[in-house]
């Protein structure tokens, strides 16, 4: 077998098994509930057998393998249960299911990554090759400081700098142009409008992962141009940005790609902290909401999806610089 | 040492002084002497911080829980920058939140390493079968993003101090066990451990007198780096309101509960960057411990920037 094929099905074999040793844990989580949360579910005046009779919908009585196969065999078909709120101690039940919970935020969320993701991956190429072109110029130091400090801050304090600079100052009026601060964008919003209120979530995640992504990219290329080949090009007398875009970027696209996918999953945990600033109907508020009223069924839903769109991305990531490894391309 | 100071300068004299070694703290006064200035402003933010700290109770001028009149009072003589939500003096909230923060930052720190650091210098030093048990175990917790597990773990432990200082240790102990395994696997094999081992000396004190001062400066650089990482997590989940709770004053939850004064920036700017004061509190700390731990490596390890 050609050498790239067996070691990426190696490392998907790798990433399924750590993909089903991390549903194991989110499934555990609820083992480890104290035994009485049943009464907090459904209040204090829950008679026994409201409580029997919910222990027994959540399979309790089932031993832990048996009700770990049934969740994971529900959750591929799509079926992540149903919340704890909305039940009552009179044995009303009132509670949701977690797909209908879940699915359009979803949506949102994986809106906003993309839109955050599509501003700035091109972008910090851009800010790390023009950085590496001219380097130790006064923009080359420039760029550097302002990503270090984007780095040091919290996302909350940049997303707050955003609010007050273009939403509550307003300092972009001269030009037309007021930010709203809350992104309680709805699905029946026209593209624009969606567009125009998840802008400044959107520059709040640019801002954060742009950072990594423009370091990376210059450290690259920067160490390629130490090689032998590229003062032969140079000696050639090509300009330098041919150097750098022609020669030195193709050997620079592994760590680049990989920095690139693993900044793509951190927008997974920056979600969640940007989304409770704006208030945007995401995922990552639906969880923080879910972990103050301990919904355990919604927080391992969202929990499994942020962890496995981890898993994938870092996979991915795995698997792109394997690919692009000119020396397992051409094996001798 | 020479005597050149009375009967001028003499090449005998300097031959013949005996080689003094500069003791600990001379070297320490040398080393903080040649430290480039982005590293005093470190040192000095760090200092005021933990002053600040320390003496909580004598520098605030009111209790960290007492109770004003006036809710989202101005910034005036009385209170420095203003009251909170319900009327707290919100100058006192930020000197408690400098205790408060930082203290549990610190101590789910040392925890993360002791719980991380322990079993990172078992596993390079055991090999075999329980380092592999131990790192694909890492692996695995590795693999979903720590905030999340953290959030997951709160909703099923609840958030208590303490549930909050072992949930992050657990999870930051981690990165703190890759980091001990990397660098003390390369110690591990040096001879002197192998005769300490043959010595018959006990894994405990191997740990402690051979291996840990080998380790030492970039454990100490990455416990620098830690607690930024620990303080920034602990400040985002008492910010998304499953951190720390109320009345204790943190900077997290402090942001989150002040938030809504930023929509009055335009008719008061004080106003409007009262909720930035504990976010750049936090900003401003993470930013010193990175200037030190920054001109640490350098000049422990003789680490060179790329240009």
């Amino acid at each position: 077998m050609h050498p790239i094929i067996s070691t990426v099905l190696k490392r998907l074999g790798l990433g399924l098994l750590t993909l089903f040793f991390v549903s194991i844990i989110i499934f555990s989580s609820v083992e480890m509930l104290p035994g009485d949360f049943g009464e907090s579910v459904l209040g204090q005046a829950a008679t026994e057998e409201t409580v029997a009779a919910f222990r027994k919908e959540l399979g309790l009585d089932k031993p832990a393998y048996q009700r770990y196969f049934d969740w994971i065999g529900a959750v591929a078909k799509g079926d992540l249960g149903t919340s704890f709120s909305g039940r009552a101690a009179s044995g009303v039940d009132r509670s949701r299911r977690v797909v209908d919970l879940v699915v359009p935020r979803l949506k949102n969320t994986l809106f906003l990554a993309v839109m955050a993701a599509v501003i700035a991956v091109p972008l910090s190429l851009i800010l790390g090759i023009t950085a590496a072109l001219f380097r130790n110029s006064f923009y080359d130091r420039s760029v550097n400081a302002f990503t270090l400090i984007s780095i040091s801050l919290p996302d909350f304090f940049v997303a707050y700098l955003l609010i007050l600079f273009f939403a509550s100052l307003k300092v972009l009026e001269p030009f037309g142009i007021v930010f709203p601060s809350l992104a309680n964008i709805s699905a029946d919003m026209p593209l624009g409008e969606r567009l125009f209120k998840s802008a400044l979530p959107a520059l709040t995640l640019t801002l954060v992962i742009v950072a990594h992504m423009m370091r990376m990219t210059r450290a690259a290329i920067i160490n390629l141009l130490a090689s032998p080949y590229i003062e032969m090009a140079r000696l050639k007398g090509i300009s330098k940005f041919k150097v750098i875009v022609h020669h030195a970027l193709p050997n620079a696209w592994a760590p680049i790609v990989n920095v690139i996918a693993f900044n793509l999953a951190y927008l997974v945990v920056g979600v969640v902290i940007v989304e409770v600033v704006f208030v945007y109907p995401g995922i990552g508020q639906l969880m923080v909401d879910a972990v103050s009223t301990r919904d355990i069924p919604v927080v391992q839903a969202c929990a499994l999806i942020f962890a496995a769109t981890y898993i994938l991305l870092n996979l991915l990531a795995d698997v792109v610089s394997i690919a692009s490894n000119p020396r397992l391309l051409h094996p001798r | 040492m020479s005597t050149a100071s009375d009967k001028g300068y003499s090449a005998a004299d300097e031959v013949g002084s005996v080689l003094e070694q500069r003791t600990r703290w001379q070297r320490v006064k040398l080393a903080l002497k040649s430290a480039p200035i982005s590293a005093w402003f470190g040192m000095v933010i760090v200092f005021a911080y933990i002053v600040v700290a320390l003496f909580a109770p004598f520098i605030a001028p009111y209790a960290e829980d007492q109770i004003f009149a006036v809710p989202f009072g101005p910034w005036d003589s009385d209170h420095l920058v203003g009251t909170d939500q319900i009327g707290r003096d919100i100058f006192t909230r930020l000197i408690y939140g400098a205790r408060n923060t930082m203290g549990i930052a610190f101590a789910t720190t040392l925890l993360a390493f002791v719980i991380g650091g322990g079993f990172g210098l078992a596993a390079a030093i055991s090999g075999g079968w329980i380092d592999q048990i131990l790192s694909r175990f890492v692996d695995v917790l590795m693999a979903i993003p720590s905030l999340i597990f953290a959030l997951m773990l709160l909703a099923v432990f609840g958030s208590s101090i303490f549930n909050i200082i072992c949930i992050i240790a657990v999870l930051d102990s981690t990165r703190v066990f890759r980091l001990t395994r990397a660098v003390s696997m390369n110690v591990v094999v040096m001879d002197y451990l192998e005769a300490a081992k043959l010595r018959g000396e006990k894994l405990n004190w191997i740990m402690i007198h051979e291996i840990l001062p080998n380790i030492l400066p970039p454990m100490v650089a990455e416990f620098g780096l830690r607690f930024c990482f620990v303080f920034l997590t602990i400040a985002s989940l008492s910010f998304l309101g499953v951190g720390i709770q109320p009345p204790t004053a943190d900077w997290g939850s402090m942001v989150r509960e002040n938030a809504s004064l930023i929509q009055f920036a335009q008719y008061d700017i004080k106003a409007g960057i009262t909720p930035l004061l504990p976010a750049g509190a936090i900003a401003l700390l993470v930013v010193a411990v990175n200037f030190i731990v920054d001109w640490f490596l350098h000049t422990t390890s003789g680490l060179k920037d790329e240009h």
